[in-house]
């Protein structure tokens, strides 16, 4: 996985609570049996004004205007910030996959949905909770100032702003320290095989029904 | 010290190590896999050459690229070439793997959270992953179960554990009894009303009470299948003789002396009399309605009797926006009945509301109805092979046709629209799934959700209409 120690980029306001892992990427992409290629058709149905086909080339699609990621000034993008419960809905690890793949490499939002703040340590995505009256600042600072830029340090656990603010915040430590060494975390899990196998054979005496095969 | 939560006991129950960090590895017993979240993580195995440490806990069918008609042509019927290649992987994977997969054509190939039940798969006081967030559907039977990403279920195949931190406990109690017409359906769709989406995050909830006591399975599977919808990974219910009746003598349960000493330790799998929760919801059984959303998230919901809300009175504005969005996208007005929209489509079906109860209920509205003339279409999907031949041994199929609803064949179907079956723009369908974002039907689709017997009442008016006016 890849690593993140630090990261400083452009901020993209999304303006909208609730984002569903549907519109982050919609159903018709999921069918790719693999891991990369998702970026274009990243929020495919609030980004261009016709219906997204798999395998499509959407360089000529009609752009909607209106959408925060077609403006010129946020084309370049890698800190997204978003509302609250961002990423809700489905477990689709294609939700990250799109962002990345984008060229996101942090989310900030005052909450995120459990599975999908889970799915982004996967990928070597940060996701970042700033309570509500930091995120509504960071929102009216990113839309007034073009080519308004974050720096987050995941080591020291900061977001600073242009004019030097600095805003604290909370990762688990082992998701951090996977994160800050690009770990990989079945390989650490697999470091633990000999408890993982005295646990089995403890549960196969007391619960022998959890080993049925079936008939 | 205080008792344990169902909750409490599962996880110390699965606990393999608690790390000095906070997390802990977690023994998960069961794994289902499905073919749009599991290609990925068969690959990362292979590139790292890794082998699935505990082949017969997992357990594999295709469900939500496959069709609902043509189905004895088997993976041939698939026209989309991409949804093909996705069910033809999971059938490779598992063949390679010697994974147990109950493959397009088999009768028990169904949604996964149908099959995993019905076969007597999903047993009390498990802890089951799937790569989806319904996953907690089957917390109904005390279970501890989690919806999870495509690298979890490579974690999980390669590890047969699963690195989580503890949640904190939430206790819904549903207090008194439900009226006639209304169903575990509408007893979620409150819940989430009350909780909202995001009530739920970082919480496993527990559903009890006199109301969740008194549902069947199938009832309790459908608020479980929703606690996601809450926002919640896990939804759970304590374990009970309803429990234990239904878990008998499926193929994967156990059997002789093995049952009886299983049974025993079920019977503990429900919260101590003193334990805490961190955060309870009540609710009063007795006056829920039957519900009906209206607007593009699931907490956008209200009874059959009221109105579509009016953003001019709600003051938080970024929830005035919402409501404001979802109007538009719904094609609703402020205050506008909830009897008054009119429907174009009709689907009863999904994880949530396919299984033999939900059709049951359905099939005991539209008998000796049509559907109205203004539909498009109404169709009936069941969850899985099994739960069709079920009906129609009832008959219930002969009902539904003559009625004029399609009989479908056993799949996701319209819940996702990955395969054919999808709203059309602008389309209002009421349906029985459980998920209303836009665009989740279809491209433009505006999907209101409700139970079985509201979306047969749906179909035979062409409107929403209160159920328990068609019972008499
Ligand atoms: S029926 Fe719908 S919600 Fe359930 S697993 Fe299939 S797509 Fe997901």
């Amino acid at each position: 996985m890849r690593a993140f120690t630090q990261h400083q980029g452009i901020v993209a306001p999304m303006d909208r609570s609730n984002v569903d892992t549907d519109m982050i990427i919609p159903k018709q992409f999921l069918k790719s049996i693999k891991r990369t290629g998702f970026g274009p058709n990243l929020f495919d149905e609030l980004r261009y004004l016709d219906e997204g086909k798999p395998d499509q080339d959407c360089a000529g699609r009609p752009l909607n205007p209106d959408f925060v990621l077609n403006q010129d000034r946020y084309k370049n993008a890698s800190v997204l910030l978003a509302r609250a419960n961002f990423g809700c809905g489905s477990s689709r690890e294609h939700a990250p996959w799109a962002l990345d793949d984008f060229g996101f490499r942090v989310i900030i939002a005052p909450s995120f949905a459990d599975i999908f703040y889970n799915n982004c340590f996967k990928n070597g995505l940060l996701p970042i909770v700033l309570n509500e009256e930091v995120v509504d600042k960071l929102f009216k600072e990113a839309e007034a100032n073009e080519g308004y830029q974050l720096t987050v340090d995941l080591e020291a656990k900061t977001v600073t702003t242009p004019s030097g603010e600095s805003f604290g915040f909370d990762v688990d430590d082992f998701r951090r320290h996977c994160l800050l060494n690009g770990l990989d975390d079945i390989g650490v899990t697999l470091e633990d095989a000999d408890t993982i196998r005295a646990y089995e054979e403890a549960r196969r005496k007391t619960a022998p029904w959890l080993f049925n095969a079936g008939n | 010290m205080a008792g344990k939560t169902l909750y409490d006991k599962l996880w110390d129950d699965h606990l393999v190590k608690q790390r000095d960090d906070g997390s802990a590895l977690i023994y998960i017993d069961r794994q289902l896999l499905h073919e749009v979240t599991s290609p990925q993580a068969f690959e990362g195995l292979r590139i790292a050459g890794r082998k699935p440490w505990r082949i017969d806990a997992n357990i594999a069918t295709p469900d939500h690229n496959v069709p609902t008609t043509d189905r004895d042509r088997g993976i041939d019927g698939i026209v989309d070439p991409v949804s093909r290649t996705q069910v033809e992987t999971l059938d490779k994977n598992c063949d390679e793997f010697g994974i147990l997969e109950f493959k397009i054509k088999d009768q028990r190939q169904g949604i996964v959270h149908v099959i995993g039940p019905e076969q007597g798969a999903t047993l009390p006081g498990m802890s089951i992953v799937c790569g989806d967030s319904h996953t907690s559907t089957h917390g109904a039977f005390g279970c501890l179960a989690h919806g999870i990403g495509t690298s979890e279920v490579e974690h999980v195949l390669a590890t047969q554990c699963l690195v989580q931190k503890k949640m904190k406990n939430m206790l819904v109690k549903v207090n008194g009894k439900l009226g006639a017409g209304v169903t575990g359906k509408d007893v979620v769709l409150a819940i989430i009303g009350k909780i909202g989406t995001a009530g739920g995050t970082g919480y496993a909830i527990e559903f009890g009470g006199e109301a969740i006591r008194g549902l069947s399975m199938e009832g309790r599977m459908t608020i479980c299948n929703m606690a996601i919808e809450g926002g919640a990974r896990v939804g759970m219910v304590a374990v009970d003789d309803t429990t234990i009746e239904y878990v008998k003598g499926r193929p994967f349960s156990p059997k002789g002396e093995t049952w009886d000493k299983a049974v025993e330790y079920w019977r503990t799998l429900h919260s101590d009399d003193d334990a805490v929760f961190d955060k309870v919801v009540e609710l009063d059984g007795t006056t829920i309605q039957p519900q009906v959303s209206w607007g593009t998230s699931p907490e956008m919901v209200t009874g059959v009797d009221g109105n579509v809300p009016d953003p001019a009175k709600e003051e938080d504005p970024i929830k005035r926006e919402g409501i404001v969005r979802a109007l538009k996208y719904m094609g609703l007005q402020p205050n506008q009945k909830i009897t008054d929209i009119r429907l174009d489509r009709v689907f009863i079906g999904s994880c949530t509301n396919s299984r033999i109860e939900d059709l049951r209920e359905a099939a005991a509205v539209v008998k000796g109805r049509k559907v109205a003339s203004s539909l498009k279409q109404a169709m009936v999907v069941p969850g899985s092979g099994l739960v069709k031949a079920q009906a129609e041994q009832e008959g219930l199929d002969k009902i539904f046709i003559e009625a004029g609803l399609e009989w479908r064949d056993p799949g996701c179907s319209m819940c996702l629209a990955m395969n054919a079956d999808k709203l059309g723009q602008g389309e209002h369908c009421a349906s029985t799934s459980n998920r209303n974002f836009e665009g989740r039907q279809g491209f433009g689709g505006r999907t209101h959700l409700v139970s079985p017997a509201m979306a047969a009442a749906a179909a035979v008016t062409g409107h929403f209409v209160d159920v328990r006016e068609l019972m008499h």
